[in-house]
């Protein structure tokens, strides 16, 4: 049990409600500490299956409001990377920080989600068997326990935030259908919609647009310029035009291989970059 | 592809959409980012049935409340409709049945948990009955004696421990609850928190009531050994073979059905419900949105062992004995049957599926029963190739095909 604490249990003790920590700020339980710039922090981290090293020493910060575009060839440890901050697989070695003061390594999946990390897998992943707004009532950003579950009413604020999200998606006229009814790119954008759902701080996407016709590539990234500025987004993707859209002029992108940052900058300083060129982009 | 383009275009096109439909609909101004035009106008909590389910419940409760003791007790015994003792037993224990099916249809049809140990939980439910039935044999035993009479035949001079209390039957209906409940709580938090889940879990669950079983079968354990309990006399002081006892169990056992129905409607229509069939459907992405699904689990499993619990606590008085065969793992195949053939993830089907599959067992039983293992056999076979979804699927699909 010790090693699945929840988030209150963690942020418990002499900063529960709200006092003065020694760094002269203010820590409530719960609550993100993003005081020094970073939503998300790993440090050294390391995964070994079976000797094979998934994640060889990584070092990675992400600053709150960012959109960071992570890509590198298949086998550099993108998704392991995404598997540690949210809980799926544990690090062998390393430190992983939410904010200033959330220890991920020590918290399991449904903590850390609702510490406020989302997830958006690489294959769409929706209730299949539940209508489009249940999708999105399972998401909302709720109690979790199955107490409150028993009690919970759909009560009209909560409608309205899925009508809301519903019209963002332009799925009104699917709000009814089962969700495994929906097309590929439908089913990829209820799928956001419930990481809206779930308001989160801190968005990890994996290879979003995999597998979507243009049309469908369009109306995400329509989406995901909704989101920026509203959380921290990682990005993990393989198609280099999509990346460049998202990352402009300055954003930054994160260069992966073999479970290591190769190189970091904006796009086009890890283009020029000899390394990279070397083992991912090519000539 | 100039995808840039594409994404300083895309809000804003999206948003002057929005915009422009509003406008149409005439609910917000246009150019003003106004609430949603479209509404769900969902009840907060949907209704438990339907008006028409609600009236035909309502017959049904009627037609059994007045119908059964009218047929059982007024009409002569060569009337054509008078319920003999046998057809109300049989009937009674089917409906037995019907609950336990309804409670593993919880667990399996709505969770994704396939227990092959329900047996366990029925028979648990049936001992703490059969507890109370032997005490309040009295010494109208075979030994006369206070203690039942297995403890005299291996010469015990008390009750153990656990036997105190068991002559109240407010006690005994506790543990008819309890003892069960508990069972459960500890194995499934602990199978849960390992997160042993599908064909394992199935396997364990085997396990279980296998161990039990053994362990019931033991002289020494305190039960009955392999012979269990039998011979009942009273239950409260009553005839336990007087036709007016056997109804008012039939009653209490219709009731007892209609009411867990409810209960598994209120909690499958329920936001819990939605997330258990999430937790069935993609357990992973349920975790990424917060849920922790231990406690679901343990909730419905537990709800579960109790409904089968109290289907066998009702199960024993009308059969007249309780033996550790219950606990056998083929019992607890048999119920999972049941509800494949009624139809799971249906509330309906699985006491469709213990009436059908038990009724059918009753007349191969009594006319040809050197053919009935083969009957189940076929039915284990042809079920899942022809109706996946069992009986009620098949209804259902019968009706839309009549709509079309």
């Amino acid at each position: 049990m010790s090693a699945r604490a929840t988030v209150d249990d963690l942020q418990a003790g002499t900063n529960a409600s709200g006092s003065v920590t020694g760094l002269g700020h203010l820590a409530r339980a719960g609550e993100i500490d993003v005081s020094h710039g970073p939503i998300l922090y790993l440090e050294a981290v390391t995964v070994m299956f079976d000797g094979f090293k998934a994640l060889d020493d990584l070092t990675l910060s992400i600053d709150e409001g960012e959109l960071r575009c992570v890509i590198g060839p298949n086998g550099a440890g993108k998704t392991t990377m995404m598997d540690v901050v949210t809980g799926k697989t544990r690090p062998t070695r390393g430190k992983v920080f939410l904010g200033q003061t959330m220890d991920l390594s020590k918290m399991d999946e449904p903590s850390i989600a609702r510490a406020g990390i989302g997830r958006k897998f690489q294959k769409p992943t929706v209730f299949s068997q539940h209508p489009v707004w249940e999708n999105l009532e399972l998401a909302m950003n709720t109690r979790k326990d199955w107490w409150a579950s028993l009690r919970a009413r759909f009560d009209r604020q909560a409608q309205r935030q899925v009508e809301e999200v519903l019209c963002m998606l332009r799925l009104e006229s699917e709000a009814y259908r089962l969700a495994g009814d929906l097309s590929h790119g439908q089913k990829q954008r209820l799928e956001i919609g419930m990481l809206l759902m779930q308001q989160p701080r801190l968005l990890l996407l994996d290879e979003p647009v995999a597998g979507m016709t243009d049309h469908e590539t369009m109306e995400l990234a329509g989406l995901l310029a909704r989101l920026k500025g509203s959380c921290s987004i990682v990005v993990v993707e393989h198609d280099m035009d999509f990346v460049a859209a998202l990352a402009g002029e300055t954003g930054r992108v994160t260069v992966m291989a073999e479970g290591r940052v190769l190189a970091e900058g904006t796009l086009a300083s890890v283009r020029a970059d000899e390394a990279v060129i070397e083992s991912y982009l090519g000539r | 592809m100039a995808y840039r383009q594409v994404l300083d275009e895309a809000a804003p096109q999206w948003q002057k959409d929005r915009r422009e439909r509003g406008a149409q609909a005439g609910t917000l101004p246009a150019g003003s980012d106004g609430p949603a035009r479209f509404e769900l106008a969902l009840p907060e909590r949907p209704a438990l049935l339907g008006r028409r389910a609600w009236i035909a419940l309502a017959v049904l409760v009627a037609a059994v409340g007045v119908g059964v003791p009218l047929c059982a007790l007024v009409l002569p015994a060569g009337h054509p409709l008078h319920l003999s003792a046998y057809g109300m037993t049989l009937v009674g224990k089917l409906m037995c049945y019907a609950i336990a099916a309804l409670a593993l249809d919880l667990v399996w049809g709505y969770c994704g948990i396939l227990s092959l140990g329900h047996g366990l939980f029925f028979a648990l439910g049936g001992y703490a009955m059969g507890m109370y039935l032997m005490r309040s044999i009295g010494r109208d035993g075979h030994y006369q004696s206070d203690l039942p009479d297995f403890m005299v035949f291996l010469d015990w001079k008390e009750l153990p421990w656990f036997w105190h209390g068991t002559e109240h039957f407010a006690y005994a209906l506790l543990l008819v609850i309890l003892v069960p409940a508990a069972v459960a709580w500890v194995f499934g938090f602990f199978a849960f928190r390992s997160r042993v889940k599908g064909v394992y879990l199935s396997i364990i669950t085997q396990a279980m009531t296998f161990a039990a079983m053994l362990l019931f079968f033991r002289n020494e354990t305190g039960f009955g050994g392999n012979n269990g309990f039998t011979d009942f006399k009273r239950i409260l002081g009553f005839g336990i073979t007087q036709p007016e006892t056997r109804t008012v169990l039939f009653l209490t056992t219709f009731a007892a059905l209609v009411l867990s129905f409810l209960a598994a409607r209120a909690v499958v229509t329920s936001k819990l419900g939605r997330v258990a069939t999430g937790i069935r459907d993609a357990e992973s992405r349920l975790m990424f949105l917060g849920y922790s699904p231990l406690g679901y689990k343990l909730f419905i499993w537990t709800l579960s062992a109790v409904l089968c619990g109290i289907a066998g606590a009702l199960y024993v008085p009308q059969v007249g004995i309780i033996n550790p065969s219950e606990m056998s793992p083929v019992n607890s195949i048999e119920m999972a049957i049941w509800v494949a053939v009624g139809g799971r993830g249906t509330l309906f089907g699985p006491i469709v599926g213990a009436f059908a599959v038990n009724g059918a067992k009753s007349v191969f039983t009594t006319h040809f029963a050197e053919y009935w293992l083969f009957f189940l056999g076929a039915i284990f076979v042809l079920v899942p190739l022809f109706l996946p979804r069992g009986i009620v699927g098949l209804l259902r699909r019968g009706r839309a095909g009549d709509a079309a």
